[in-house]
């Protein structure tokens, strides 16, 4: 199976740019399904970009997030070659992880 | 009782429409002429839209409005479809429990050809939509067909759509009058009036593409099948052709007929037909 | 428009007249169904059902099922109005669909 994980950095100056985009259904727990049944929380609790063994951006993500959560942001450093580790864990204590390289 | 005199209102409204068209329109006896027709469909639209590049009109809302324009182009830097196509490409390469795969059933192996779809089938006599050959692929394998609206089927369509982006739609229409008649049945089809609302596919995307419905920029009909299917954040997903059939009648508060009926086989037929030449550009995206 | 309205009006008060008469029966409620859901097939052979002619049925019969036949009857016969036109709007477009065609 493929990873959830998409992500794509690039450097420009000191600056990385990171973009992100993380299949998952994010069930709010709110919604009922086509029976009117309650469909039950399932979304992801906390996301985290890790870059040299520090976090450089860290997500702690409730119900209220949307399917397949797209994530942009930039951080001072990084450059072209390191690596970027993406996290997720969800509610169900699923979770996912992939190592980026900045490109 | 307010809600019954609004009903009442409606249906008078409606007598009173059909009274207006009643007056017999003497139409000279109708010979039609697809090429002719899919020309003046074209320029219907590039003079209702002078600025709009022709092979943009597959980008739908986008073509009209600068700043979905503007959102989208951010988005298709990582397009939310992105899953959909590498889930069917995944599906696309996997043998059945028989050991043959969707490329066995499609000419050129199934990559590049989405622009080919519909094609009329001169055996059955019916037009063929992609979604329909897949389907028939699978039950020709043993395997069970998919649902014609989401999930699998738009996987696989996207990923096939995906492999043949840029091709121009080549549909043709083959000189037998079962063809003609698909043709021309399809096109009937989108622009009857249907529905409590009185709207036919036409009421939207002929007459008001660019204009708003409610929060939505209408798509016009020219190429808006080129960007299918479609991943739309109000679906929370990919949504196929038939999807997009199945809502819009359902949105008019007419109740949709069965994926893949000889009605929507033939609108496929006739939307892509006057979109050849326009390039494929599914899978979109849409808001 | 007022043409319409005094239309609409008239027609109103002629429907409105009736079950005021006497509490309606499941006799009457039969009889109005039965009607509707003629009506309503016959739109559905045209392929031009609407979805307001289902649902108005299904809540007639609804409120047949829990007693209500007076407003079991009065649903049954918004299903059948609703049934008509659309058996209406079918017949008409049958030629009227022309006017919008681009040529």
């Amino acid at each position: 199976m493929a990873s959830t994980i998409r992500v794509r950095a690039t450097s420009s100056g000191d600056i990385t740019e990171v973009q992100a985009l993380i299949q998952h259904p994010m069930d709010s727990g709110f919604v009922k399904d086509a029976k009117g049944e309650i469909i039950p929380p399932h979304f992801i609790q906390q996301l985290k970009f890790e870059h040299d063994g520090k976090d450089v951006f860290v997500a702690d993500w409730g119900p209220a997030v949307s399917k397949d959560p797209y994530v942009k942001f930039s951080f001072k450093g990084g450059k072209k070659g390191d690596d970027l580790r993406i996290s997720w864990v969800d509610n169900k204590g699923a979770s996912d992880t992939t190592t980026a390289k900045v490109g | 009782m307010k809600r019954r005199g609004s009903v009442l209102i409606g249906s008078a409204f409606v007598a009173l429409a059909a009274l207006a068209f009643a007056a017999p329109r003497v139409v000279a006896a109708d010979k039609i002429d697809p090429a002719t027709e899919a020309k003046a469909f074209r320029n219907y639209f590039t003079a209702k839209f002078p600025k709009v590049k022709l092979d943009d009109f597959v980008n739908g809302p986008y073509s009209m409005n600068a700043d979905m324009r503007k959102q989208w182009v951010e988005k298709e830097e990582f397009p939310p479809y992105e899953f959909a196509v590498d889930a069917g490409k995944e599906m696309f390469a996997k043998p059945f429990k028989n050991g043959k795969t969707y490329a066995d059933c499609f000419p050129n192996g199934g990559v590049g050809i989405r622009q080919n779809y519909p094609h009329f089938d001169a055996k059955e006599g019916k037009v063929v939509t992609l979604e329909l050959a897949l389907n028939r692929c699978r039950e020709a394998n043993g395997e069970a067909p998919y649902s014609y609206v989401k999930d699998e089927m738009a996987s696989l369509t996207a990923y096939m759509a995906f492999t043949s982006r840029g091709k121009p739609f080549d549909i043709r229409i083959p000189d037998d009058p079962r063809a003609l008649e698909a043709y021309e049945n399809g096109k009937r089809y989108f622009y009857t009036r249907r529905g409590q609302l009185n709207f036919s596919c036409a009421s939207c995307h002929v007459q008001s593409p660019g204009e708003r419905i409610r929060a939505e920029i209408l798509a016009p009909a020219l190429g808006i099948l080129n960007a299918m299917p479609i991943y739309r954040s109000e679906w929370n997903g990919m949504g196929t052709i038939s999807r997009r059939f199945v809502t819009c009648n359902s949105q008019t508060r007419a109740v949709p007929l069965e994926p893949q009926s000889d009605e929507y086989r033939d609108l496929e037929y006739f939307l892509s037909y006057v979109s050849n030449g326009l390039p494929i550009a599914g899978p979109g995206a849409r808001p | 428009m007022t043409v319409i309205r005094s239309i609409a009006l008239a027609l109103l008060l002629v429907t409105a007249a009736v079950p005021s008469a006497r509490a309606a029966s499941d006799a009457d409620f039969k009889a109005a169904y039965a009607a509707a859901e003629a009506a309503s097939k016959e739109a559905a052979s045209l392929r031009n059902q609407w979805t307001t002619t289902v649902a108005t049925l299904a809540a007639a019969k609804k409120a047949a099922d829990g007693g209500d036949f007076d407003r079991a009857v009065a649903a049954a016969k918004e299903a059948e109005a609703l049934a008509k036109a659309s058996i209406l709007q079918a017949t008409s477009e049958k030629q009227a669909w022309k006017a919008m065609e681009i040529r």
